[in-house]
């Protein structure tokens, strides 16, 4: 975002050369007035929030609000820290974060170079318009749709009776419920996914494989040495983002396909805070506490992993 | 996005053949659940239960859609679907194409710290307390607004409709600023016109979202009635699969109406997803171009 003379047009640094600030200030008047909306939205449903995580030091006193709650040090990050459901949903937070960074993460990087490899345009289209399609539906109908499949009665216990086998319910099953999320969310988003690595790849010249293949190169290598690359740093840019929200874990998904059976194993912070707030009790403090200490380490790993994968890769996000 | 220029080869592989029946076996498995959706909600129970696996539909009985679309909650649930995506959309667009527009302008003094007081809200959350605390402060609780006026900017839509109008020729502006128009006259006249692709994509997307929004309905609408159509799905999924736990609830639903219930849940599905099937060539077009249009870097 720097701004130097040469990003600027020339009838933009003629206009501006010698003017003093107020004079580009009032210049540009109706573009501050356009941003005025956006500027008190922000305010009110982003900074002013924030400012009110100071509730986490306080306690808070529902007639007094945010503002005049007295001050509580940092008891409320003592209590978190003691308490052992807190710690458990931390700990799925990290296990399912990584999960997903082990089997979903390069999911949509391997499709998009198998879509690649595919000859006829045609049947690229076909597939990669079922395989997207699944993104633009909420994760309510998509639990719908899941559980009709793997209800009681749904098609997968059929076969398993047909076969001989005892009915089965993957959705209260501890030990399964994890590679579930995985699997439905792969089937859901690994479409949408692969939509900016195959754009990465339809940037590759032509020439590039022909000459590779001239020289004898073989279909491995020329994916190896010539699509991998291609696709090398837009992989890394992802993969910072997906570090830096470690501590989300994906809310929509669990929220509305978990039960109390496989809470143990399901139960992510934020699912935690959601229920410690609005089902079980309304321990305010403690809540805020919880998610400032959540959002706290969300930035630190983005900017650790952007500063690792700049290292590696020689760009970052930022 | 799809590469036509690069060349065929001229021998099928093996390779070829086990990854075109690979990806076909997976678009499958991507399409199977929907088929098995529609025909569960035109199924009658006795020939679900018959049949050892119901792959085939025997029956076609619209009575679950019916029960589904004459029930008043359904009906006002979908109203209020409507009126979020139409009125939230719209007010999205015009915040985003305001701000988007606002902050094209590489010479504008400060430009970098209004971009990062926009950015800086991607990565840093306040959390879901602080955030319902003010929301209900504003007074938005049980209003339908709840569900528009919060979610009023994507930061990350507009940052890709930013670098849209910041990448735009310069000279479709100059000839109309020499005639003495200004800028917010421009940019109605001139620069929304010319951006349809963009525009288009974005509106869309955000129709998407607003009329796939239930968490901000869950946390603030207390008032069944305003619920939209996600939450009424919501809750008959999540009511069904409490019921499931005893075969009594499940046997009480059944003789209560005389319709297989689960037909009924999955006929909601079809009600919910197919606006969004129906906008889905439109989105298909214009995704790419939109993810495309985002990742250029400034």
């Amino acid at each position: 975002m720097a701004n130097t003379a040469a990003d600027m047009t020339k009838t933009e640094i003629a206009r501006q050369t010698g003017h003093p600030l107020l004079k580009r200030i009032l210049y540009y008047k109706y573009f501050y007035l356009l941003l005025i909306p956006a500027i008190i939205y922000y305010i009110i449903f982003a900074y002013y929030p924030m400012y009110g995580s100071i509730l986490a030091f306080k306690d808070f006193n529902y007639a007094k609000g945010i503002l005049h709650s007295p001050w509580a040090g940092m008891k409320y990050f003592d209590k978190i820290f003691n308490d052992t459901m807190f710690l458990k949903s931390f700990a799925n937070t990290l296990i399912i974060s990584l999960g997903r960074i082990a089997f979903e993460f390069p999911v949509p990087i391997l499709l998009a170079v198998l879509i690649n490899e595919v000859a006829r345009t045609r049947l690229k289209r076909f597939l990669q318009t079922v395989y997207t399609f699944p993104h633009f539906l909420s994760w309510i109908v998509v639990s719908g749709i899941i559980s009709n499949i793997l209800s009681d009665a749904g098609i997968l216990n059929q076969v398993i009776t047909v076969l001989g086998g005892q009915k089965v319910n993957l959705l209260t099953d501890p030990k399964i419920f994890r590679g579930l999320l995985y699997l439905t969310d792969n089937w859901k988003e690994a479409g949408w996914g692969t939509i900016i690595y195959l754009a990465a790849i339809a940037g590759i010249s032509p020439d590039l494989y022909e000459a590779a293949e001239i020289d004898g190169a073989k279909r491995f290598q020329l994916m190896r040495h010539i699509t991998w690359p291609a696709i090398r740093s837009v992989t890394g840019i992802l993969l910072i983002l997906t570090i830096g929200s470690i501590m989300n874990g994906g809310f929509d998904q669990i929220l509305n396909m978990y039960n109390p059976i496989v809470y143990n194993v399901s139960d992510i912070i934020d699912t935690y805070i959601y229920r410690r707030t609005f089902v079980t009790g309304m321990d305010f403090s403690s809540s805020t506490a919880i998610g400032l200490f959540k959002s706290v380490i969300n930035v630190i790993l983005l900017y650790t992993s952007n500063f690792i994968v700049r290292k590696i890769n020689n760009e970052g996000i930022f | 996005m799809v590469n036509a220029k690069r060349t065929k080869r001229k021998r099928i592989e093996l390779f070829d053949i086990i990854n075109v029946l690979f990806l076909c076996m997976l678009a499958f498995i991507s399409i199977f659940p929907f088929y098995y959706v529609l025909i569960i909600s035109v199924a009658k129970f006795e020939d679900v239960s018959k049949q050892l696996i119901y792959l085939f539909p025997t029956s076609i009985d619209l009575s679950a859609y019916k029960v589904v679309l004459s029930g008043d909650n359904i009906l006002s649930a979908f109203m209020v679907s409507l009126f979020v995506t139409a009125a939230g959309a719209a007010f999205n667009m015009l915040l985003t194409i305001m701000a988007a527009y606002g902050l094209s302008k590489k010479g504008m003094p400060g430009r970098n710290a209004l971009l990062t007081f926009v950015v800086f809200t991607m990565f840093f959350n306040a959390g879901l307390i602080p955030y319902y605390l003010t929301v209900k402060g504003i007074g938005l609780i049980n209003s339908i607004f709840v569900m528009i006026i919060p979610l009023g900017i994507n930061t990350f839509y507009l940052i890709i409709m930013k670098n849209f109008f910041t990448a735009l020729p310069h000279s479709l502006e100059e000839s109309a600023k020499i005639d003495g128009a200004n800028d917010i006259y421009i940019l109605y006249k001139i620069i929304i016109p010319t951006s349809a692709p963009i525009i288009a994509t974005i509106t869309l997307f955000y129709s998407v979202d607003r009329w796939n929004e239930w968490w901000h309905a869950m946390l603030f609408i207390t008032d069944k009635e305003k619920f939209p159509l996600q939450m009424v799905l919501r809750e008959i999924l999540f009511d069904f699969s409490q019921t499931l736990g005893n075969s009594m609830g499940a046997s009480i639903r059944a003789s209560r109406i005389n319709i297989y219930p689960r037909s009924i849940q999955m006929a909601i599905v079809v009600v919910t997803a197919v606006p969004i099937l129906l906008v889905y060539p439109f989105l298909q077009k214009h995704f790419t171009k939109g993810i495309m249009l985002g990742s250029i870097k400034e």
